[in-house]
């Protein structure tokens, strides 16, 4: 029997579509229609990691799921002080499990925020965040500025549901209805779709900032010609492009977090954007990248208070991005054993890192192989969040949307991989 | 479970601080109950606190505790075998309000702000509130669908909306902030009077407030609407908040109770006609409430230090945040609201905020009938609730009143009537403005009183009520109503001697309201429009799912007479 | 060196064994007048070097890059080149490390290789 799902939730992204429709034959995914090449890829899905494994004489040998989970308690009980890695791309009861399991080991938990916008979040300490949901900048803005990402590529529907390309009520003719601004060091996919781009040099978006609030501030006669390899009358032609914008939206990316300044140039541009409220209305977000690190985020603000990289070995919850987060506590070797969960940090962090997981036992929970899987002593495979499993996930502008389940599985959600691990943690302790 | 020998208070039953045993049976108030021996000999017992507006969950609540790390740190407590850890003192996360309410003898909390779409996260930071039992009101005031019904004059159409709303959001009642200017706030600008329009949708806030107050009324919800002023936190704008309830006047209650609460009326009890000659107009607001018997209000009474401003009047947020150069953050909710959080910090020697405490005080004191009137800071607007027995030693001592006077800015004498003030409120009046009132405002059946068959939620203070002069001893008030002897919360004890020894998940209310279906689906049908072609996520994704919803109460109303209660 | 998201990279995020993944994150990209200046070709690799570690990679042109900037997806081969120091804010360097590149002989490693090379 055919099934047709409809409104389903696109688990790529930040985006978090919620209007794919998916065909289901016989408990399989046949046909996804409305996702992009992104979404769909994921949800058609692919090569699963079959079975648990344990790393014995240094190859994975297939167990039973019970054999794994008492594993991975001996390993993070033995542990002083173990990493709790990932949650970016899992529900949000994942993570409150895991938030429990980190608060009764005094583990430190970080998600992938901290390599990802993490600096926005550290310059929203700073200034806080003028922004909005999606649908306000799909129906008002008439000015789309993209600073330092590409939504072509990384949120390819973006543009047409949310931003540049998408109608709304104050802004019906949709595209010709807005001007579109990119800023970025390349010429993207995104720059062609623009009505002006503006090519900086890598590393001076700081600089191109702090000049657009001068102009914007009615300082423009004390800067020089050129800034930054810009020059000056391009700026005040931007400058006037956002002021005479009735709503405008920035959306920014890690050209701003990952480049020179990285915290600063998103404090920088979160000054722009308030003051820019001071002569029409403006709002900033950040281009979230995996589907839920929004909503990992958001767990952790209400479950501790801070938003990413909180260590428990206290007692209490401790912050303090630089010293609590992933890359820091792995280069300083001030972890012992790690617990990845929905993310591939042998991949996405810097090389001296990832020789660190190398030197320390590490727990996977993954659907999917990934090159963490090579550092890996216990693999657990799990259940895929908004495919095989329900929970919630929040979108790039903090909106939670339920993610359905469409399909049965075998395999154990995360949530009761968590809780079976934590079972077996706490039979260890009243063991001895 | 007996409580043995306490001085009860329970005013909502005639009772004034008399010698009598309290039984529990299953989690209610009982003729006689076995069990466990509660030895109250001498101590002061009432119901249970209850908060009729705080802001305790939800995404302005996040954004509060994500944009202050700052404040995350004070108030840190490491984990117990009962309790997860707490953090934060003005946004604290959510285990600590559960815990902290639980050590006042509070045992019910409503959320006081949430947008429809927003509510999935509303109630997922409820969920994790430890102990007490809580509920969030509903934003209707900037929203597409009731202005459009407003301007229709289409009142069956915006009741079935309510109705549908409530129950997407799982809402228990209607609040209404600055109306129209959250949708003013759009295009960055805002309604200057309750009879600005709103531009683009041809309805003024004055129009919105009669028709949601008469739909709340056909709908014979348990709360009346709950309003947050136009021109909140301006000075002069007490004539706002007189022009707005003189609108309400000939409406008539649907039940026992008000036509209208007033949020905060602190910040809209302001004279002045700008901060230089800024003054208390809270005599004039006390005389209204005192001739007037449709509106009641909660004070938002201020505690000088660090606060944490957020509303969903976002342009006053904008304000906020230029005047006390403070960082700001926005957030505009498609098709719903605005809203804005911005830090703050309360100072004895700024004569603004000087004045702004003493109106807190004056409202609390001059208006004659505490019934009308509920203890609240406006969490953590005016300041964190944990300081409640602070307010409730001011109240109680004059004494103590004049203390604090010395310690502020001078003005405090000048532009407020509160140095004249001789009123002392007594322990009944206390429990009526933190127990009783905020219940049967909230439309509370089984709480706020300790009647046969009310929740077995109950506080008792290391007080002696029959030994203690409140107006002189003060500091013992204050210190005893910090840390309640017991709270027994469902008939489980959850403190004892101050700390906190169970940690059961409360109950969150929230109201199921009938309409007849031709309405309903009349509504949809425009509704399903909105959908299509403004929203940003599915109609079908977008009401609260029961998993949202562990321990639910349902409180049933609707436009026809209820058949039957549940 | 700047590194960064793109579609083939994401679309095979969730594979990363697959040849679609590993091709798309193993490539580096350059300008056309780089890429022509170093003499390059279809099929030639670079090695570059930068002061955290070095890497072989398939070399490719993007027409939007300007001269002096190379661009490589995220990945494991972009990570070899990255130093983990992160300014004391949790986030390294991923965009603008400066490197060498040289068009080299050497092969390009297979996933496992480069993962487990000096283990």
């Amino acid at each position: 029997m055919i099934l047709q799902i409809e409104d389903v939730l696109c688990t790529f992204c930040g985006c978090l579509c919620d209007d794919i429709r998916v065909e289901v034959n016989e408990g399989r995914i046949e046909k996804v229609r409305g996702a992009c090449r992104l979404g769909s890829s994921k949800i058609m899905g692919h090569n699963r990691i079959k079975s648990p494994m344990i790393r014995k004489d240094g190859e994975l040998v297939e167990v039973g799921y019970e054999d794994a989970y008492r594993r991975a308690a001996e390993i993070l009980v033995s542990a002083k002080h173990p990493l709790l890695y990932g949650w970016a791309s899992t529900t949000c009861e994942a993570l409150k499990k895991g938030i429990l399991l980190a608060e009764e080991i005094g583990g430190v938990i970080d998600t992938t925020a901290t390599v990802c916008h993490g600096p926005s979040i550290i310059g929203i300490e700073e200034k806080g965040l003028v922004g909005s949901t999606l649908g306000q900048i799909k129906n008002r803005a008439d000015l789309i500025v993209f600073w330092g990402c590409n939504p072509s590529e990384a949120h390819p529907r973006h543009t047409l549901r949310y931003s540049s390309n998408a109608c709304g009520r104050f802004v019906p003719e949709g595209r010709k209805g807005r001007k579109v601004l990119v800023i970025d060091v390349r010429e993207t996919r995104t720059a062609r779709n623009a009505d002006r781009f503006l090519r900086i040099q890598p590393g001076t978006d700081y600089e191109i900032i702090s000049a657009l609030r001068m102009i914007i501030g009615g300082k423009a006669d004390s800067l020089p010609e050129d800034i930054a390899g810009v020059p000056r009358k391009d700026l005040i032609e931007i400058a006037d492009m956002m002021k005479n914008a009735k709503f405008g939206a920035i959306f920014f990316g890690l050209g701003l977090t990952h480049s020179r300044g990285r915290y600063k140039n998103v404090d920088n541009a979160l000054s722009l954007v308030s003051e820019l409220n001071s002569h029409t209305k403006f709002v900033i977000m950040a281009m979230r990248g995996h589907y839920n690190v929004t909503g990992a985020g958001q767990v952790l603000a209400w479950s501790s208070g801070y938003p990413m990289a909180v260590d428990y070995a206290r007692g209490a919850p401790y912050y303090n991005p630089g010293e609590t987060s992933c890359c820091d506590l792995l280069s300083r070797r001030d972890v012992d054993a790690a617990l990845i969960i929905a993310s591939d940090p042998a991949s996405n962090l810097p090389r001296g890192c990832v020789e660190a997981l190398g030197e320390m036992p590490v727990i996977q929970i993954d659907p999917f192989e990934n090159p963490t899987t090579l550092f890996a002593d216990v693999v657990i495979p799990s259940a895929i969040a908004g495919i095989e499993a329900e929970g919630t996930a929040y979108r790039m502008d903090g909106l939670s949307l339920r993610l359905r389940k469409l399909v049965d599985t075998e395999y154990p959600s995360d949530v009761e991989i968590l809780q079976a691990i934590l079972d077996n943690i706490r039979r260890l302790r009243d063991d001895n | 479970m007996i409580i043995k020998g306490g001085i009860v208070y329970d005013p909502a039953n005639g009772i004034f601080g008399e010698e009598m045993d309290i039984c529990i049976e299953n989690g209610r108030i009982a003729e006689d109950a076995g069990g466990e021996v509660i030895d109250a000999r001498g101590l002061l017992v009432m119901p249970g606190g209850v908060d009729a507006h705080s802001h305790i969950a939800g995404p302005k609540l996040n954004t509060g505790r994500i944009m202050r790390p700052d404040d995350s740190r004070m108030g840190t407590e490491p984990r117990t075998r009962v309790c997860r850890p707490s953090t934060g003192y003005t946004v604290p996360n959510c285990y600590a309000i559960g815990y902290r309410y639980a050590r006042l003898g509070y045992t019910t909390a409503f959320e006081a702000a949430t947008p429809i779409i927003e509510a999935r996260h509303t109630h997922e930071e409820l969920e994790e509130i430890p102990i007490v039992d809580k509920g969030a009101l509903t934003l209707f005031g900037s929203n597409w669908t009731v202005m459009e019904c407003v301007r229709d004059n289409d009142l069956g159409r915006l009741a079935a909306y309510v109705a549908w709303g409530l129950r997407a959001a799982r809402g228990y009642g209607v609040k209404i902030v600055n109306p129209g200017g959250g949708e003013a706030w759009g295009f960055g600008s805002n309604v200057k009077s309750v009879h600005d329009p709103v531009p683009h949708f041809d309805v003024t806030p004055a129009q919105i407030i009669r028709a949601l107050a008469e739909v709340n009324e056909r709908l014979r919800l348990p709360h009346s609407i709950h309003l947050h002023f136009n021109n909140l936190g301006r000075p002069g704008n007490y004539t706002t908040a007189i022009e707005t309830l003189e609108l309400l006047k000939d409406i008539k209650p649907s039940r026992m109770r008000q036509v209208v609460h007033v949020a905060h009326m602190q910040f809209s009890a302001y004279g002045g006609t700008g901060w230089k000659d800024f003054e208390s107009k809270a005599s004039v607001i006390a005389d209204y409430f005192n001739q007037t018997n449709h509106a009641t209000m909660d004070l938002g009474q201020i505690i000088f230090g660090p606060a944490t401003t957020m509303t969903a009047d976002a342009p006053l947020e904008y304000a906020n945040a230029r005047i006390g150069h403070q960082k700001w953050s926005n957030h505009d909710i498609e098709l719903e609201e605005s809203s804005g959080v911005v830090p703050w910090v309360y100072m004895r020697k700024m004569p603004v905020n000087a004045v702004q405490w003493a109106i807190g005080l004056e409202l609390a004191l001059l208006t004659r009938d505490p019934w009308k009137v509920v203890m609240t800071t406006d969490h953590p607007n005016g300041g964190p609730f944990v300081n409640y027995p602070e307010i409730i030693s001011l109240l109680m001592s004059r004494e103590k009143r004049e203390e604090e006077m010395k310690t502020l800015h001078e003005v405090v004498r000048s532009r407020s009537t509160l140095p004249s003030i001789e009123r002392e409120l007594d322990w009944s009046e206390i429990v009526i403005m933190t127990r009783a009132a905020p219940a049967r405002i909230l439309g509370l059946e089984d709480k706020g009183h300790l009647g046969i068959g009310a929740d077995a939620d109950v506080s008792i203070y290391n007080i002696k009520p029959e030994e203690i002069d409140p107006s002189k001893d003060h500091a013992e008030v204050k210190a005893g109503m910090s840390r309640a002897k017991y709270t027994i919360k469902g008939g489980v004890v959850v403190v004892r001697d101050g700390e906190i020894v169970a940690a059961p998940q409360g109950r969150t209310y929230w109201v199921d309201a009938a309409v007849p279906e031709s309405e309903m689906d009349r509504m949809l049908s425009a509704l399903k429009e909105k959908f299509e072609r403004y929203y940003s996520i599915r109609m079908s994704n977008y009401m609260v799912q029961d998993a949202y919803l562990s321990n639910p109460f349902v409180v049933r109303a609707g436009v026809q007479p209820l058949k039957e209660v549940i | 060196m700047i590194s960064g998201r793109t579609l083939a990279q994401g679309a095979g995020c969730e594979d990363k064994m697959s040849p679609l993944y590993i091709n798309e994150v193993s490539c580096c990209y350059l300008s056309e007048d780089d890429y022509r200046a170093l003499g390059l070709s279809d099929g030639m690799n670079l090695l570059l070097t930068s002061p955290h570690g070095s890497a072989v990679l398939r070399a490719g042109v993007d027409k939007g890059l300007p001269q002096g900037i190379v661009f490589i997806p995220m990945g494991p081969w972009a990570n070899m080149l990255t130093g983990t120091d992160t300014n004391g804010c949790g986030m390294p360097g991923f965009k603008g490390v400066e490197v060498e590149v040289t068009p080299t002989d050497e092969k390009v490693l297979d996933i496992r290789e480069l993962m487990l090379r000096g283990r």
